[in-house]
């Protein structure tokens, strides 16, 4: 990949005159040595079960192995049927969809990593519930999946995007920057406007830790999917409201490597602290092992 | 750069709930199957770390097992993975293993199949590095580094001086170029096994012709992009 920070993946698209989604079609093709069509219907194929575990998220019964969690999406869905969401029902239905895709996921459903499984509700939850409102083609939304990809590649690379390795903020926080980033070109925002959403995005879940109750993809994993929907909503609309992430979007993502290389073994995905060894987190692990 | 390209962020396809728990041991088992050939009679799988606390809660049981039912990480199938071993006549145990590895998420499979002088084993270890990404740190008793993500070829042979360079001059010859190899042996002028990760597949005429050569016992090859298993020549150990 011809970029190594976001700073390079904005000038680089702006001076090719491409969009992110476009110019990462581009270099991945150049990196996997397959053509930009055969690349491109990965992706799309990619989406299409992004849709699906929505769409099965919402109708199917969700309750996971453990049995702790199931059919919140659902709940979300019918309350939003009777009344005026507080969200309003837009920024609902993206929560609420990334709760199914996070339900699916947690029920052994198909889901895909975005980046990784416990952050998978995010993206679809914003794509799907914006393609619906907003009427974008599938084209549309399979180039904002390489632009999601570029960003996160770039995080990936020079922090981290797993919750053992850097806690919640590496994963869900991840995947908010990825999806504010996109949503922001998805609406027509320029590259340097994406890069701003991603910043913005990441710098509200700095510090979030990974304490997975039972060690489970579960508590609160599902949960955090759902606010990260609506938080890269928000996120996206600051920057293309013009709203800068003063601190440059690079070096939040050190911010965010910092972070979470401080943080104690006990807040990264061991279920050893956090939530998990709360009096209720230790009787559901314990009732899980007598199982 | 750890991470390569788009699809290593966006993907992969899986059925949940840990691209690390669940992804990760699909891909361990399949590796495993595809290094064995045939159906194992018995699978015994070993539990490290946090996949010991935790296998049952993230599928990395059905998952494992699904693998190496040969099914790739999005097989609607895993969830009833255990229920169709069963039925296959696979019997299959899971246990806690005792000792330590590097990695908290390591997994050791013990395939065998048939009894007496016919029957043939496989020790395999592997590690779930996170995301869905594996690294197989052991085959019957050697140490390797593979990933699964190039087509890799497998090479058990003698310690003898020229066989690596036999092999590889195969490789040259018929334009395969070579991303990884390592050579590892039990003691010198002993068995030996050296593993190649290409960036693309051999032929079948290809692997005949370096079982063919002088001091190498046996070739396999593993393919974890492959839709099934394939029809490459299968020779036991």
């Amino acid at each position: 990949m011809n970029f190594r920070n976001l700073e390079q993946l904005a000038s680089l698209s702006t001076e090719k005159g491409l969009t992110i989604g476009r110019l990462m079609l581009e270099e991945q093709s150049l990196e996997s040595g397959r053509t930009p069509e055969e690349e491109f219907a990965t992706m799309a194929e990619y989406y299409r079960i992004m849709k699906e575990a929505v769409e099965r998220g919402l109708t199917e019964d969700t309750t996971s192995r453990s049995g702790l969690t199931g059919r919140d999406a659902q709940r979300v869905m019918a309350f939003g049927e009777g009344q005026e969401l507080n969200l309003g029902q837009a920024a609902g239905e993206a929560m609420a969809y990334a709760l199914a895709v996070s339900e699916i996921n947690a029920s052994m459903g198909r889901i895909i990593a975005t980046p990784t499984a416990g952050s998978a509700g995010i993206i679809p939850g914003v794509f799907v519930s914006i393609q619906k409102r907003f009427g974008f083609d599938d084209e549309h939304m399979v180039y904002g999946l390489f632009a999601a990809g570029a960003i996160g590649y770039v995080i990936a690379n020079n922090s981290f995007v797993s919750g053992a390795e850097g806690g919640c903020q590496a994963e869900v926080g991840s995947a908010i920057g990825m999806a504010a980033g996109a949503l922001t070109e998805l609406r027509g925002g320029t590259p340097a406007q994406a890069v701003h959403a991603v910043g913005l995005g990441l710098k509200n879940t700095l510090g979030l830790i990974c304490d997975p109750v039972g060690g489970l993809v579960e508590i609160p994993c599902i949960v955090r999917n759902g606010f990260g929907a609506v938080t890269a909503l928000a996120a996206a609309d600051m920057a293309l409201a013009g709203v800068r992430s003063v601190i440059p979007s690079d070096e939040v993502i050190q911010v965010m490597l910092e972070v979470g290389s401080s943080m104690p073994e006990k807040h990264r995905e061991t279920a050893g602290g956090g939530l998990a060894q709360t009096p209720t987190g230790k009787a559901i692990m314990s009732s899980l092992r007598k199982k | 750069m750890r991470f390569k390209d788009v699809f290593s962020i966006i993907g992969p396809a899986m059925v949940g709930p840990s691209s690390s728990h669940t992804a990760g041991a699909a891909r361990i088992g399949r590796f495993a199957r595809q290094l064995l050939g045939p159906q194992p009679d018995r699978a015994e799988v070993l539990f490290y770390g946090s996949f010991a606390a935790t296998y049952q809660g993230h599928g990395t049981d059905v998952a494992i097992i699904g693998g190496l039912l040969d099914w790739q990480t999005d097989d609607p199938r895993i969830p009833n993975a255990l229920q169709e071993a069963e039925a296959r006549g696979i019997v299959v145990t899971f246990d806690e293993g005792k000792g330590l590895f590097s990695h908290p998420n390591t997994a050791k499979l013990i395939l065998s199949l048939g009894e007496g002088e016919a029957r043939a084993e496989l020790v395999m270890i592997g590690t779930s590095i996170g995301g869905g990404n594996i690294e197989i740190t052991e085959i019957d008793g050697f140490s390797v580094r593979l990933s699964g993500v190039y087509p890799t070829v497998i090479v058990r042979h003698q310690d003898w001086t020229g066989v690596v360079a036999s092999i590889t001059d195969v490789m040259r010859r018929s334009g395969r170029n070579i991303a990884h190899m390592s050579v590892d042996r039990k003691a010198r002028s002993g068995d030996a096994l050296t593993v190649l990760e290409l960036d693309s597949l051999l032929t079948a005429d290809m692997i005949d012709e370096i079982t063919r050569l002088d001091n190498v016992d046996t070739v396999r090859t593993v393919d974890l992009a492959a839709v099934g298993l394939s029809s490459r020549e299968i020779r036991l150990y």
